[in-house]
Formats: C-alpha cells, structure tokens, sequence
C-alpha cells in the first residue's frame, strides 16, 4: 500500500496538503511540534494511491511518497 | 517500495523562514527540481533579490549571488557575459523586478541577454511589512493602500510581462501560477523550458508565477489559492504570453 | 622605449586592457567619454566584454556580478555618475569583491559642470555609500601615472579583495602627453570564493546580508582589520626638496602639477619650498608628514577636502594653510607663488 512520511518538526501548518489529498488521508494534529504550530499527519489505513498531490502542494518539502 | 516524490538534491534540507502556505518555497523547490532534473546544479548560478527571497542562497544548494535591490537582471549580465558557460538565473519579486528594477529588467530583456528569469508576482511587498506592490490589484487593501488601490492616485496594476514581450529580444514569456496541483505542474515545466532556451542559446526567457502570500492577503493558505484563481488571474491571465 | 601621444581617459583605459581587466561597463558622461569609447573600440579585440548599460547604477552592479564571477572588472565616470554608483560600491566592498571604479571628476555639487574639479575626494576616501568600509584610492598626475596606476589598482584590488578607485580629474582626463607603454605586471590572484558553478566544490555564494546575531559585526572586525593592513602597507607619495623645506606644499592630481611649477620657481629664487604629493588618498601617506617644524600649504581645486587629512596626520603639531578654488577655478602658480610668499615672510 502506497504511503508517505511527514516531517513533522518541518511542518508549518498550512494545511494545503490537507485540502489536497483526494481521500481525505492527512488530518492536523492535536499537539504542537517544536515551531510551536500543530502539524499535519497521515491517517493510516486508508486507501493512498501515492498520487503525490500532497507532495506537490506542500511549500516546505516536508512530505515523502512511497509506492 | 520505492520512494516516488522526495527532496530535490539542488535544495538543502533546512527549514525555511517563509510564513505557512508561501508561494516562496514552493517556487524555490520547483527551481531546484528543473536543475535537478536538466542536471544543471554544478554549471547554475543564480541571483537572489532583495526581497522575502534574499536568502534563496541559503536553500539552494547551488552557487548563488545577492544582488541590490532591482539590480538582479545587471549582476546577471555580468555574471552571463563573463561566464558564457554557466546557466545563470534571476529569481526576484514584483516590487525588485517591476518597480525598483525597471530599468534593469527591460535593458537586459532589450539586450537579448541569453538569460532565464523567474519572477514571483504577489501583488504586495512582503519583506517590508505588505506595501503596495507595481502589481498591487485595484481596491486591494495593503498598508500603503489602507483604503484599497485606487487608480486615480496610484495607478494600475503593472503587467510587465505584456510589456516585455514588445521588445524583439525577448524569446520566451510565461505566465503561469502556483494556485493549485494542475498550476503547479504546469509551472514546473515553464521553469524547464526557461532553463532549456538558455541552454541552447535561444535568449532571454521568464516565468512569471503568480504566488500566494497568505500573510498580507489576510486569508488563509487555502483561500489564497481560491484567490490566485478567481481573482488574480482575472487581472494577469495565465498563459504563454511569447 | 618609444613613447605615443595618448590623452588621459585613454592611457588608463590602456592601462587596464594591459592590467588583464576583461569587462568593463560604462555610462556616458563628460568628461569621461573617451576612456569608454577607448574600451569600446578595444575590449571586444581583445577577448574581454564591453557593455554600454542603460545606467551608472546598472553598470556598476554588472561589475559587482562580473567580479562575483572572477573577471577583473572596471566601470568609470564623472562625478554626477560616481555618486548612482555608490550603492553598487558599498555591495561590492561588503561582498569583498574587488573592481575597479575610475572617476574622473567635474564640478559639482548637482550637475555642476565639466570644468576639472577635486571635490570628490571626501565622497572618495571617506566611503561614500552607507556602511563601514573604504575605497582603496590612487590618485594619478600624469598620463603616464593614470596607465600605471590603473595596473597597480587591479592588483591591489585583487590582493584585499576590495574596490579600488583611480581619481583623476577633467585636466588629467582630457590633456595628451607622451606615454610609455610599459609591460604591466599584472598579478591576478587565484578566486576561489568566484561563482564559476560548484562542481567538485561546496557551492560559492556571494553576499553582504547578514542577519544572524554578531555576524555581520563579525564581517566588519574583518573588514577593519583588512584596512588596517592596507593603511600600513600601501601608503604611497612623492616627495620633492623636503629635506631642507621650510615650507611644504601638499597637492595630489592635476593640481600637483601646478603645485610643482611653483615649488621649482620659487627653488629658482631661493625659497626653501618642498612638495608633499600624495599618490594613495586612501590610505592617506600619514608617514609623509614627519616633520612639524615645517610650514604646510595644502592646495585643492575643492574648498579643502584633503586639507582635513594633512590637518589628522600633523595633528595641530604644525601650522597649515589652505589655497584652494573649485567649480571651475584652478588655482594658479602665482596664487600659490603669493600664498607661499606670505607663509614664509610669516
């Protein structure tokens, strides 16, 4: 199953990658990383098709695709 | 499993000092993944503005020089006219390019200097706190315009792409935006192109990309997107403009 | 041997081609002209890049990206010019670039006039633009000196990585005389700090931008330390009769020549008179100026710029006079004659 990784200290929060995952597969965190903003994670489980559209969108370079 | 979209090696892997959701990173990673790709990073040499890029040299992993505020396009010159074999770019804002820089940018676009550009059109100044860009739309509130951009004191948004594409020595003008994934593509492969006229000598080339700039817009990341497309780009069409 | 008739602008243009200066930029101005015609009529023959830019201020930034790229690099003008180029002059001392900025300079203030003038010698020697850094400055009297000069610029330029400006004046610009092309001895240095593309190396960046915390007081401990160094070692003057001079004429440029004229006439006539010509403005030949007992005469076509260095380097141990005339006024050999006269009956 396609998945991908999210530095999650790199993270600002824009939340881009949220909107852009067409499963709805990243969702924000509760807590607060260390630049003090609460970042993104991806949901496992779900149905990822490692289209990268999350990757692509993120100005921060923060998320790697695996497929 | 193979590891499908990672790290451009032209950029390092730092975290940047951009707000959440600019267009900046986003630009930088797209620049850095052409050079990667067209396997340019030991022959580039780029300029960095003055502006919210003035330090693109600490992302990029490639030489790089800091030029004057709107002098970007004659520290180029030098740098091109010297180094004939090197593939140099500037990478500069609407206020450095299109209001401080004019003079620059439209000799060096009239010279023909076989040159690649890439201009970042956020319509504010966002180094400085959100003043009045040249491309400022008309009513858009910045702390210049507090009452919105109103044509009879300020003038008109400045399209100096449509400007710069009169003068017979420029070869290839592009306006594309970094709004959505479909943009975003499609801006990669404008960057590539402006980057392959150089390299076979065709002239001087520039990408413009409309960026968002959530923190002066007053919208989200999101919603700046929503108005890079519904708004923006009614007033900078999108498209190949040479 | 033999000698040619060269005018000023050209024997520095000269000068440079044969000092290795591979791109120049320029703008035109009066009384400067030719020296930019003379690099667009040579450079391109001899494998370097002329480029006439559509500014001062554009030309002096295409020399910051020249340089930046490791190309001995001049750009020239005239004083209304050298000031545009001030911001690019700052960039290129904080990046510790070196270049070559020649300013042969006009009356001012504002547009002035085309008329010889010395009124740039604190806009020179003081900095200029904003920030914390110098100008190495050589000061030319002859046609001869304006080639030699101009080699010794490029190398001191190189040497400190630092901007180098070679201040002439109108007269010395535009007057002709017969010139040595001497074999220059051009001594670039290796760059390996120039943005040539990193292969096989970490990338280059050049830049004057820096944010973090100490950093850029850092750069200027740096920098003032540079100076230093090039305050003790490059000191250059020439001195005539000081030996038994009572009085000491102090003039650089154009002016030195005239200052000469006087110094010899009056030897003619028994003053013990002497002359103090310095050659580097910047760093100011201080060392020169070992003798309080003597009386000193400064002469300027500026209402007393270099006046306030002869003043630093005696400090108030000796007494110091003042002749000087500006916006197109040249003092003359029978002003300074009457000026000198006055000090020795005194």
């Amino acid at each position: 199953m396609p998945r991908i990784t999210i530095n999650r200290d790199k993270c600002k929060g824009c939340l881009l990658c949220v909107s852009a995952c067409p499963q709805g597969l990243i969702v924000v965190e509760e807590g607060f990383n260390l630049r003090g903003v609460k970042p993104v994670k991806f949901k496992s489980g779900g149905k990822c098709a490692g289209c990268a559209l999350c990757a692509l969108m993120c100005p921060d370079c923060c998320i790697e695709v695996y497929k | 499993m193979d590891r499908i979209y990672s790290h451009p090696q032209s950029l390092r892997d730092v975290p940047t000092h951009y707000c959440p959701g600019c267009g900046h990173g986003l630009a930088h990673r797209l620049i850095a993944e052409a050079v990667d790709e067209l396997s340019l990073r030991e022959q580039v040499i780029a300029v960095a503005p003055v502006g919210c890029a003035v330090i693109a040299y600490d992302y990029w992993d490639f030489d790089c020089s800091e030029a004057a505020h709107g002098r970007a396009l004659a520290v180029a010159t030098g740098i091109k006219r010297v180094r004939p074999q090197n593939i140099v770019f500037t990478y500069q804002g609407d206020g450095d390019l299109a209001a401080i820089g004019t003079n620059e940018t439209i000799h060096a676009a009239n010279r023909g200097e076989n040159l690649t550009v890439f201009f970042i059109n956020n319509a504010v100044y966002g180094m400085t706190g959100g003043q009045m860009a040249p491309t400022t739309l008309l009513n858009q509130k910045t702390s210049t315009t507090p009452e919105g951009r109103n044509a009879q004191f300020q003038g008109y948004p400045l399209k100096i792409s449509e400007m710069l594409a009169l003068l017979p020595g420029v070869k290839y003008i592009e306006r594309v935006s970094l709004g959505s994934a479909q943009d975003i593509t499609k801006t990669k492969k404008a960057i590539k192109k402006a980057f392959t006229n150089q390299i076979e000598g065709v002239g001087f080339s520039l990408v413009e990309m409309l960026s968002p700039c959530p923190t002066y817009w007053g919208l989200s990341p999101c919603e700046s997107l929503d108005w890079i497309k519904n708004i923006m780009a009614k007033e900078f069409p999108l498209g190949v403009i040479k | 041997m033999p000698k040619i008739l060269m005018s000023g602008n050209d024997a520095i243009a000269e000068g440079a081609l044969r000092a290795g200066c591979s791109f120049y930029a320029g703008y035109p101005i009066t009384p400067q002209n030719e020296l930019t015609a003379y690099m667009a009529n040579n450079m391109q023959k001899r494998g370097g890049v002329f480029i006439q830019a559509e500014a001062e201020v554009a030309a002096i930034n295409m020399v910051f990206g020249a340089s930046a790229a490791g190309a001995r690099s001049m750009t020239s003008s005239s004083s209304p010019g050298i000031s545009l180029k001030q911001e690019g002059i700052s960039y290129i001392a904080g990046a510790e670039l070196p270049a070559v900025i020649v300013n042969i300079m006009r009356g001012g203030p504002g547009l002035g006039n085309i008329a010889p003038s010395q009124s740039d010698y604190f806009q020179a020697t003081r900095s200029g633009g904003h920030g914390d850094y110098h100008c190495i400055v050589l000061a030319p009297a002859s046609v001869q000196e304006g080639y030699d000069l101009t080699c010794l610029a490029f190398n001191l330029a190189d040497k400190y990585r630092a901007p180098a400006i070679i201040l002439g004046d109108g007269m010395l610009g535009q007057m002709m005389e017969p010139l040595e092309l001497k074999n220059q001895s051009p001594k670039p240095k290796a760059k390996p700090w120039a943005l040539t593309g990193c292969a096989g190396r970490k990338a280059n960046v050049v830049k004057s931008f820096y944010l973090k915390e100490g950093d850029l007081e850092k750069l200027n401990l740096k920098l003032q330390k540079k100076y230093k160094e090039i305050t003790a070692k490059e000191q250059r003057w020439e001195e005539l009769f000081l030996d038994d001079a009572r009085v000491v004429l102090v003039a650089y440029g154009s002016m030195a020549r005239i200052a000469r004229a006087a110094v010899k006439t009056l030897r003619g006539k028994g003053r013990r008179v002497g002359l103090v010509r310095p050659i580097s403005l910047w760093p100011f030949p201080k060392k020169a100026f070992t003798r309080p007992k003597n009386k000193y005469l400064v002469v300027e076509m500026s209402y007393g710029q270099m006046l306030e260095d002869v003043q630093l380097a005696l400090c108030g141990k000796a007494k110091v006079e003042f002749l000087g005339r500006s916006g197109g006024g040249v003092p003359s050999e029978e002003e300074i004659i009457l000026k000198i006269n006055k000090i020795y009956n005194g």
